[in-house]
Formats: C-alpha cells, structure tokens, sequence
C-alpha cells in the first residue's frame, strides 16, 4: 500500500540505519507533497506537514534500503530539475515542479508496471504513496478532503449516492 | 510456596477459558482462573479502541520495531500499529519453526477473544462422521447430535447475527438479525443462486456481534474496529461476556501474570491435584490445589501444559499414553481465491463499517458432488467503492487526482476459500528443552505442513471463486492463490485429540484426559477434524458441554 515493499511482504529488516532527515529534507518534502495534493479551495498536503509525515515514515517503517532510495531521490530530484532549466526544485515554480512531477510518475508507473514486488521501489511511488496515506488519514484529510465518522451507528450496504458526494475514509 | 484449594482451576481466560468460568462458577464452584499475561480491563483496557486514524502517529501501518517484536506475525496481514500492543512479543516467547509456522498468540485477559474474526457457524452433521466414514484420523466420539443443545446454549448467551437459511451444511441457530449484504453482493447472490440452480448461497457472515441490545450489551456500532477490543461491548469476548458473568457469581478468582508450568499429578489416584504457576513478574513459583482442571491454554500451550506435567510417570507428559499428544496439529488454509471490478451502482454507497462479509457455504463432496480430494470449503469475502488509495490510471498527480480521489471509486468484490486441513499424525509439536523462554521455560519446535488433500483442494478454491464471480457477470476476474503455511488461518488445532479408543486418542468424549481424568480440554487442542467452518463457536459449545458434564460428575462422585 505504502511504496515500501517490506510493508507487503515482511521480509526481514537489515539492522544498519541511514543517516537521518533534515529540516531542509522536510521543507523539500513538503513542497513535493504540495505538488502531488495540491491546495485547492481545501487544503493541500502541505497544511497537514506532508515532510515530517514522509521522513518519519521512511525512518520508522522502511527497510534501509528503500531508506537509502528514498535519501537519494531528493537528491535526484534537484539532479532532474537543473539538468531541464538550471534551477533546483525549490527554485522552481509550482508549473516546473508539476511538470517535473509528471514525468517522475510517469517514470515510477513504468519501473512498477516491470515489476510490481520490486524491493528497490522508485522514490517517486514511495514519496507519492506516502503524501496520499499522510493527506488522506490526517485530520485535514479525514474531515475534508473526505468523510470520516468515529461511531457511525448504523449500518446501510445499498445508500444513495450522488456524483460529487466526500467518500468514506 | 504457597498453596491455595479451589473446586475448579481453569488455565486460560480467551474463549474458551472464558466459558469454563462462567458454566462453573454459575454452577457454585468456587474458581481460580488463571492467565499467563497481563489484566486488559474492559473498555478502559482498549487503548486504541477509540482513536481517530490521524491519532495514531504511523497512521495504522507497522514499523520496524513492531516487526522486530513479532517476526512472524508481521508475515502476515493482521497486525497492525492500532492492535499490536495485543499480540504476543516474540523476543520474550520464541518458537522454532522445523517448518514455517504462523503462531498467532495474544497473552493476556481474554486471550484472542479479543482479536478474532467473529465469524461464528456450527459445525454440520458431515463434519462430525466424516474421519469414520473415510478411515481418515480417529472416528469423533461425538455427533452433531451431542453438541446441537450446546450450540443453542452458547449462540443465545453470546449473542451471534445471522440469516436462517435452512442449510443441512450450515445449520441454522438461535441467531439475532442479519447484518445486511451490500447491494453488489445482493446481486451477485441473487445470480449466483440463479446459475447454480440454488446448489450454492451466498449470504451474510454468520458473526458474534450484536444487531440489537443483548444480555446488558449495546449493539454493534459499524466501526470495523473490533480487533481493538469494543467500547460498546458490541462483539462477544471473554471482557464482554463469560467474564463480568463470572464475576457476578461472586465464585471467581482472577488471577493473571501466572503462567502454568505443569499440571501436578498424583500416580495413586490417577488424577491431577492442581497446577503449578510461575508468577511472570514476581517469578515466585506457586502450587493451587482443586478438584478438577480445566486446560483451555490454547491448542498449542495447552500441549505444552501437558507435555510438561507428570513427565516422572510419562516422559512425554500426562496424556501422552496414547502417542498422539502434539500431533494431528492442523488449521484452516486459505488466502486463495479470486476478486474482480463490478461495473455499474456508482449511485450506490455504504454507510457505516460493516465488521463482517459475505459467506458462502461449502458446496464440494456433498448431496452427490464428488471431486479428487476429500472434504470442502467454504469462502469468505467482501465487496466495496475502491477508496482514496487506488491507482488512478490517466490521473497522476496534482488537483485532479485529488478531486478523483475526495470521491468514491468502482466497486470491487473478492473472497478466500477457507478449506478443511485433514489430521496427519506427522503434523506436531515437542517441547524444546534446550532452548528457554524468557522464563527460562522450555519452548516449542513446531513442525506441519499441508499435505496433498488441501493442495488439490486449492486448485478448486482458486477456480469455482473466479467461476462463481465470472458468473455473476464481475469483470477483470483474477484468480490467485497467495500462498499458505498452517497458522496462518489462526485456527489452530489438534494436539490432543478426542476419540474413543484411549490407546488413540488423547481425551474421551467428554474431554476428559483418558490419563487423568479431571483434567478437562477443551480448546483447539481437542479437535479431531476441523471442517472448513470457523472453530471458535464450536470451542465454546464444547466447553459448556463438558463443564456442565464436570458439574453433574463431581456432583455423582465421579471425577
């Protein structure tokens, strides 16, 4: 569900630990966040602090592996950023980052489409896996950007439903 | 040491063990229930039980630590950062794995009645006769017959939710309302009836949760948040139910943190006079004296138990006369099916969380169908609108994957068989003695494995799933069979065996241990077959059959 591959297949984890995340890693991270959910009349995956969700999910849950692959798409990714017009991804407007974006995904789509088990996952699938999960379940998330009820009550298999209509968290 | 007398001691407090106290101590006997692990307090003991999905900080996925706490638990898709704190800590209690082993275990009050799936169907007629009329293991010293008052008794104290359906099967109970099937499922139903000329159902899960108030319990709530433990009371479990109802008698003793080292056993009488405890915080070893035991450890530990009691007279513990202790271990298999996309209802939804699924009822080697393998299988499964974390193929990223995703997607519908495992005497535990826990306590090596009868049995649980599904006009149908090892089901059973021949089997028909007979089993462990339907009630009517048998023998002098 969530990029890493452990999380599907509980393979056993490797005891050595990458280095740990910055605050300039989680201001990098929160803007690629913004990218994928952006804010619109509801908030985007920034306004739920997308960074510190994503770094402490990669620390907590990842393998090192996907750890060490997740580090080095940031780094990658300002790569691919100076090689198209010379700025760093933080440099860049929000058009150049979603166009950037778009062909990152088109390029995780593509490694995935080849090999869905793939232990060493692109940074992309996992930074896009992890904006959703963080966007959808926080608060924001829950009470906004969809529906969310602690104690429903009741229950209803065959409701009404109308285009446009909040999902169900 | 010291040394205290009770009428009845009971070992384990989840389901099982839960029935024994309260058919014992309603009937007067003062009793001592122990429990190896910690008290968890109704409702306030259920920590997550009430928290938002942004209230826990990983957001319900499992991190390293927990996969390094539960290394093999976490092979598998139950656990979660929500009920972790349920499951037992692998570090401290370690088995061995001769070949791969799932173990499932949850120590502490309540055990698994806390955590398990709720799906609660009797036993059929077949089921009870079918390791005579094949030779296969030891004949049941029982029929449905025996234990249909004791499904009575227990479906209208727990409270179980189910449709009547008039299935020889699937015997129909003393069942509160249905829970209702999802309008997808009502059509596939009504398709697969009509293709199958009615040789095959599919209906609501038969589940131990509440439709309406019950015995002093709310009803269910629909939060689908049952695995860590209920508010509302709204699902049986040990907390819910046989507990409070014990305690009421004013005839019960709880204690946890006591962990059971052997049952004492005395050569002249040929009777148990109690259990040794070792206390699992103090370590000060304990001795409880009663008149009669009953062993509801789960299959597993109460195998141990046993395994480690009265080794002076048996070398292979008290019961293991016959050679059948710790073997015949066996499970349900399953993760095998198919699921496929259901076109159409987008202007249908679901309110609230069902805590159950559909069921269809075993169809194979019945009313004249003969296959290549012995025995069946029934499915579980469930349908529902894709959610926010589906793959939107022409939307990537960005404000309209977002907006896509703020709604509902198609609806997709799947099920799992779960298949009979036939006994195989080569399937079984031994005590480890050179390897401890954190007790110092030696541990268990585990050694089963499915045989050829379930692998054949999976190539039609895999096929008719996408058949059935292919028939109710699903699209996309995609069969798979994901694998299995035993334990996985969680519903393991076995390792004491009743039976009706003492040089075969490990316990009588009335689950007494042939080699001591006050010592009652009445868990897992006694299972001689599993069928392919969920244990748990059947565990709980074999418990209130025989404390109630226990009650009128100690009455007549008997035990």
């Amino acid at each position: 569900m969530v990029g890493s591959q452990v999380l599907l297949s509980g393979q056993a984890i490797p005891e050595k630990k990458a280095a740990g995340f910055t605050d300039d890693d989680r201001a990098f991270l929160d803007e690629i966040g913004e990218t994928i959910i952006p804010a619109t009349d509801i908030p985007g995956a920034k306004a739920v602090g997308i960074g510190a969700f994503m770094t402490m999910m990669v620390t907590d849950c990842y393998t090192d592996k996907e750890h060490a692959l997740f580090a080095d798409g940031l780094r990658k990714i300002d790569e691919a950023c100076k090689a198209k017009g010379g700025k760093t991804f933080m440099e860049s407007t929000p058009a150049e980052r979603t166009d950037l974006a778009n062909a990152l995904e088109a390029e995780q789509r593509a490694q995935h489409a080849k090999n869905p088990n793939d232990e060493s996952p692109h940074y992309f699938r996992m930074m896009k896996e992890l904006t959703l999960l963080g966007y959808f379940s926080s608060e924001i998330g829950c009470t906004k950007a969809v529906r969310y009820i602690e104690v429903p009550g009741s229950y209803n298999g065959d409701a009404p439903y109308t285009k446009g209509e909040r999902a169900w968290f | 040491m010291t040394e205290q007398t009770y009428d009845a001691i009971v070992v384990g407090s989840g389901m099982s063990g839960g029935w024994a106290a309260k058919e014992l101590t309603e009937h007067g006997m003062k009793v001592l229930l122990l429990e190896r692990g910690e008290n968890i307090e109704h409702i306030t003991g259920y920590v997550t039980a009430l928290k938002a999905p942004w209230e826990l900080p990983h957001r319900n996925r499992l991190t390293n630590q927990i996969r390094e706490e539960h290394a093999t638990m976490t092979r598998d898709f139950f656990m979660d950062e929500g009920n972790a704190y349920l499951w037992t800590n692998e570090k401290d209690s370690p088995y061995i794995e001769k070949r791969p082993f799932d173990w499932f275990r949850g120590y502490h009050v309540g055990g698994r009645s806390l955590m398990w799936g709720r799906q609660s169907y009797r036993w059929n007629k077949f089921d009870y006769e079918a390791n005579l009329k094949e030779g296969v293991g030891v004949d049941w010293p029982i029929r449905y017959e025996d234990m249909a008052p004791w499904y009575d008794h227990v479906e209208s104290w727990a409270g179980i939710s189910g449709s009547l359906e008039g299935l020889e099967q699937l015997p129909d109970g003393k069942f509160l309302p249905p829970m209702e099937l999802t309008v997808v499922e009502k059509s596939v139903a009504a398709r697969i009836k009509a293709h199958y000329a009615d040789s095959r159902r599919l209906i609501i899960g038969r589940v131990a949760n509440l439709t309406e108030a019950h015995n002093g319990r709310n009803h269910c709530q629909y939060r689908n948040k049952c695995d860590l433990g209920c508010p509302f009371g709204a699902y049986f479990s040990t907390q819910s139910s046989t507990l409070p109802a014990a305690v009421k008698t004013g005839n019960l003793t709880l204690r946890p943190f006591s962990i059971v080292t052997q049952l004492l056993y005395d050569k002249d009488s040929r009777k148990s006079t109690g259990v040794e405890v070792l206390d699992a915080e103090t370590r000060v070893t304990y001795q409880y004296k009663s008149k009669i035991i009953f062993l509801c450890a789960s299959t597993l530990n109460s195998a141990w138990v046993l395994m480690n009691s009265a080794t002076d007279v048996w070398p292979g513990g008290l019961g293991s006369s016959s050679g059948e202790l710790g073997h015949n271990i066996m499970d349900h298999h399953f993760r095998v099916g198919a699921s496929g996309d259901v076109e159409g209802f987008e202007d249908r939804y679901i309110f609230g969380r069902r805590a159950n699924g559909f069921y269809i009822p075993r169809y194979r080697n019945l009313f004249g169908d003969k296959r290549s393998y012995s025995r069946g299988f029934g499915y579980q499964g469930g349908s529902s609108r894709a959610g926010w974390d589906r793959e939107i193929a022409e939307l990537g990223i960005g404000s309209a994957m977002k907006d896509a995703l703020m709604e509902p997607g198609p609806w997709t519908i799947g099920m799992t068989g779960f298949g009979e495992v036939l006994p195989n005497h080569d399937n079984h535990v031994t005590l480890d003695r050179n390897t401890k826990d954190k007790w110092g306590l030696p541990i268990l090596s585990i050694d089963c494995d499915i045989g050829e009868n379930e692998k054949k049995m999976r190539l039609d649980m895999m096929n008719d799933a996408a058949e059935m599904l292919e028939a109710a006009g699903v699209k996309n149908v995609k069969p798979k069979d994901s694998g299995y090892v035993l334990g996985q089901g969680i519903h393991e059973m076995g390792s004491a065996r009743m039976g009706r021949d003492p040089k075969t089997s490990v316990l009588n028909k009335h689950n007494q241990v042939w080699d001591a007979q006050n010592v009652f089993v009445t868990d897992g462990s006694c299972m001689a077959s599993t069928s392919c339907v969920n244990p748990s009630l059947t565990y709980m009517a074999m418990t209130a059959r025989a404390a109630n048998f226990a009650v009128d023998a100690m009455k007549r002098g008997d035990v």
